[in-house]
């Protein structure tokens, strides 16, 4: 577990915050400037913060009160940056066993031959970083922060420079490394919903140096108030579903709390969960079971917090039989469907809204 | 055409100085690798009130007439002044022995091998270091680990330009321990010397074409080097 508190004030900018994480990924979501990445160099000790606390599973990395600073190559936190930053003279072999003197002996942690197999680098061993793609480069990165065993790995935007199909490159092995056995937290930082929606456990919204909310993904994801954080376009709840079947027309239906969907586009073999992004501006809110509808998505739903926003529109909480969603209508619907607490309805889910790249596990 | 036959008939001073030469240039670049490397590196990476004094002071030799920096080094270090009776009591007589032309080549080479290697370290991305210590290595091992490999064809070009300038300084020199055939007289020394005799015009050709040949020599020798750790951090093995 982590406990962070940090106040840095620079450059006109003004960090104070304070929040925790469990085990698991933990997503720090927030736009460019926010502060995210401030935070997670405080954390690692290449920034000295003004004032700050951080407990790392009961021992004390910083507490400008007590005057202790634990310097970075102490810290024993696996750090992933954007830029990967191998060591241009060293070959990938050389590159990825680099901090393993360092680790204090009898560690526990992944070793050589797992982690080259974890993230399939094994053709690049002997090559130089400078010949190797921006997704290679990343893996590399990350097998190197994973063999010094750190206690918690931080990731910096790892994704942020890669473009889409390098970026589904990565995720898969950033996927296992969640669901693994190695048991190791993870803070990560991104500016990119549908990463976050896809890897993480819990999630801590920064805005202006300031945290705004923190808690469990499924939660805050569904949490009306979030909306304008995320963004009207991004955010949506994410719940889980069974695959059942999948059809010969390319359709796979999935099973929810509160009913059965039909989805393209599902990679994952019968039986196994994935997560579902739903974003909210493609929830259809209707107070009858509509017929005749080109959509087969239908789910019996009830309103659990109606939030007006700033504009036009309005963010609806929906209780789906125990699964949450967020449906995003304009005002006048609100009004003109009456739409109040504790009303039942149907939500409307169109199929071509959930995306290959939403749907993981 | 200039004739190389007479390097064989090199008579026994002219060895001499040439000997001479290649030792104080040797050990003047030895001794002040360390410390140019440490002035490089405060003077690339850290910020304090002074550091343009410091600056101006390394290059001071680059700038001011050598026979002035010679006559300095007089003045602080000759057989008279404290500085010099406090080292000769220890043993180390500076002034008109050959170890003075060490330190005369020492301090006008000081300059050109701290640039060089400011340069390099300024190259180096602080923040591969900083990546470096999330892996766990304490700072001296992330700079023999990684600042040094990263900076070492700078290192080296401001080893063989030390080097070059030492082999050629003849100002400072002159003036601080003289011109003493067999004790003080380096190359340079020894191809003036030559000058100043009538007819000695072929022994300086001869010393002046060997002074070439072994700067050439220094030069190619690190290009080479530099080139091969080029290659190797971009991959191409």
């Amino acid at each position: 577990m982590l406990e962070v508190t940090l106040r840095h004030r620079f450059d006109g900018f003004d960090l104070d915050l304070s929040f925790t994480t469990e085990g698991g990924i933990t997503a720090l979501f927030g736009r460019s400037g926010a502060g995210k990445t401030t935070v997670i160099n405080a954390l690692a000790g290449l920034l000295r913060p003004d004032v700050g606390r951080v407990v790392l599973e009961g021992e004390v990395l910083l507490d400008t009160q007590r005057g202790i600073w634990v310097p970075p190559h102490r810290r024993r936190l696996g750090y992933v940056f954007q830029d990967a930053r191998l060591f241009p003279h060293l070959d990938v072999r050389k590159n990825l066993t680099f901090g393993a003197r360092y680790a204090p002996r009898g560690s526990q942690g992944a070793d050589f031959e797992d982690v080259v197999a974890l993230l399939g680098i094994e053709p690049l061993l002997d090559r130089a970083p400078a010949t190797l793609s921006g997704g290679e480069k990343q893996r590399v990165a990350l097998g190197r922060a994973l063999l010094c065993h750190p206690r918690l790995l931080l990731m910096d935007e790892p994704l942020a420079s890669l473009d889409g199909p390098r970026k589904q490159e990565i995720l898969p092995y950033l996927e296992r490394l969640r669901d693994g056995g190695l048991g190791l937290p993870i803070l990560y930082v991104s500016h990119a919903v549908d990463e976050i929606a896809r890897l993480a456990d819990r999630l801590v919204l920064l805005q202006n140096g300031r945290l705004k909310a923190q808690g469990a993904l499924f939660d805050v994801m569904a949490d009306p108030a979030a909306v304008p954080l995320l963004g009207v376009r991004e955010a949506g709840a994410v719940l889980e579903a069974d695959v059942i079947a999948h059809a010969e027309d390319g359709l796979s239906t999935l099973a929810v709390r509160a009913g059965q969907l039909e989805l393209p586009g599902v990679q994952a073999p019968i039986g196994t969960r994935v997560r579902l992004r739903v974003l909210a501006q493609d929830v259809i809110l209707s107070r009858q079971r509509p017929e005749g509808l080109s959509s087969v998505n239908i789910l019996p739903v009830r309103v659990d917090a109606v939030h007006p926003g700033d504009g036009p529109g309005a963010a609806i909480a929906l209780d789906a039989g125990g699964d949450r969603l967020l449906a995003r209508v304009t005002a006048r619907a609100v009004r003109d469907l009456d739409l109040r607490e504790g009303m039942g309805c149907y939500a409307i889910i169109k199929a071509t809204t959930v995306a290959p790249g939403s749907i993981g596990r | 055409m200039v004739s190389f036959g007479p390097i064989m008939d090199l008579d026994a001073a002219a060895w001499a100085a040439l000997l001479l030469s290649l030792r104080v240039a040797t050990v003047a670049m030895l001794c002040s690798l360390p410390l140019a490397l440490w002035v490089a590196w405060i003077l690339a990476r850290k910020q304090f009130r002074g550091k343009g004094v410091l600056s101006a002071l390394v290059h001071l030799p680059l700038v001011l007439p050598p026979v002035v920096t010679g006559y300095l080094l007089l003045l602080s270090f000759g057989r008279n002044a404290p500085m010099g009776r406090l080292l000769e009591s220890f043993g180390i007589g500076l002034a008109f022995h050959w170890t003075g032309a060490v330190l005369a080549a020492l301090i006008m080479s000081f300059p050109l091998m701290v640039r060089a290697m400011r340069l390099a370290i300024e190259a180096v991305d602080p923040r591969i270091e900083a990546a470096a210590a999330t892996l766990g290595a304490p700072r001296i091992s992330v700079f023999c680990r990684v600042t040094l490999p990263l900076i070492f064809p700078g290192i080296l070009a401001g080893a063989v330009m030390g080097f070059a300038k030492a082999m050629g300084e003849f100002g400072a020199t002159i003036t601080f321990v003289a011109n003493i055939p067999g004790q003080t007289q380096t190359l340079p020394s020894a191809i003036w010397t030559a000058l100043q005799v009538p007819g000695g015009e072929s022994r300086a050709l001869t010393m002046a074409a060997l002074a070439g040949l072994v700067a050439l020599a220094a030069v190619l020798l690190s290009e080479a080097l530099a080139r091969r750790v080029a290659r190797r951090i971009a991959g191409a093995r």
